[in-house]
């Protein structure tokens, strides 16, 4: 089982990345980065 | 090998902040591209970044999680842990060691002639400390009134965005520079106090407080690409361990060559005069273990 792990971990995260697409979690993403964080920046 | 890893430093270094017209136009990039997670640590509010941080991201999605859930929009960072992970069970900490361009400053801040200190080794454990409280418990639990979290890495830890973002942002934008107060001199300070430190001791950031490496660590021993050990070849010449950025002694059996703390540099496996260690890429074979180093070393200072 142990020899399969790589495997079983890119199938696993192939399919949360395809979660993550399906639930449109990417222009969440988007809008973030496209815009100032304050946070990052140490302001707010 | 060392030469082409240099290489693909400087050039996703590059690739990740290739955005040099914020001068003249909007102060950050907007373009499509920032829909994709950068590998490394690379904030995202850089005025040339042209991906997204994967730590900002993580923290933004799990601190709007609770206002998502009553929209009814399932927004739980499938996204970007999928990127990382899917990365990760590939070549495990490999981006650290040749993507990441916060890994590229510490290793030439290293390279100044000042008198070195070793690193204390239960700081290992800090980055997983930082994964688990500064990008996921605290923006999930601790909401405003509207259930909103906020990016707790990134206002406290996070030197690369007061580096990357901070400084630049407040350079050009004369609002931003008075808006700046105690926080920003606080990250500030954490920012000098860090680059100081790089300076004595081999990549601090990544070993003692990096949440990217410590989920790329955790596929380290899963992942297709691995460093495989053969004690019977090895001589103790102790060269692995003097190349190794971050102090991983596996041939006497203290660490695994597989261990978290591996950022796959390779510089062991280039230096290796016994070519005691060699690369794998597919499923998990047999590890060899303490015991079967103890077998070749029974006198090894494990």
């Amino acid at each position: 089982m142990k020899r399969y792990l790589p495997l079983f971990t890119t199938i696993a995260f192939i399919a949360f990345l395809a979660l993550g697409i399906w639930s449109g979690e990417v222009p969440v993403v988007w809008n973030k980065a496209i815009t100032v964080c304050l946070s990052c920046i140490g302001i707010g | 090998m060392e030469r082409l890893r240099r290489r693909s430093q400087y050039i996703f270094a590059l690739l990740a902040n290739a955005y040099w017209l914020f001068p003249w136009r909007s102060p950050i990039y907007q373009g499509p591209l920032k829909k994709l997670c950068f590998p490394g640590l690379n904030c995202h509010s850089c005025p040339a970044a042209t991906m997204s941080c994967p730590l900002g991201a993580l923290q933004n999605l799990l601190a709007t999680l609770r206002p998502g859930l009553q929209m009814g929009q399932l927004h739980i960072g499938a996204y970007v842990l999928g990127s990382l992970g899917l990365i990760g069970s590939v070549a495990g900490r490999m981006p650290c060691g040749w993507i990441c361009p916060f890994g590229l400053l510490q290793k030439w801040l290293f390279l100044l002639p000042v008198p070195k200190l070793s690193f204390w080794r239960p700081l290992r454990r800090g980055p997983y400390l930082f994964l688990v409280v500064f990008v996921v418990l605290l923006p999930l639990l601790v909401v405003d009134p509207l259930g909103y979290g906020s990016t707790w890495f990134c206002k406290y830890v996070c030197p690369a965005g007061t580096l990357e973002a901070g400084i630049p942002l407040l350079c050009l934008d004369q609002g931003l520079r008075r808006a700046a107060g105690w926080l920003f001199a606080y990250k500030f300070i954490v920012l000098i106090l860090l680059l100081i430190w790089c300076t004595l001791t081999s990549r601090p950031f990544c070993r003692a407080i990096c949440p990217l490496g410590a989920i790329y660590g955790l596929f380290n021993r899963v992942s297709w690409l691995r460093l495989r050990f053969h004690p019977d070849r090895c001589v103790q010449c102790e060269a692995c361990l003097t190349a190794c950025p971050t102090d991983v002694s596996f041939y006497n059996g203290l660490d695994d060559l597989n261990s978290a703390a591996c950022i796959r540099c390779l510089r062991c496996y280039t230096i290796c005069p016994s070519n005691a260690i060699s690369l794998e890429f597919g499923p998990v074979r047999e590890d060899i273990g303490k015991e079967d180093v103890e077998q070749f070393y029974p006198k090894a200072n494990c």
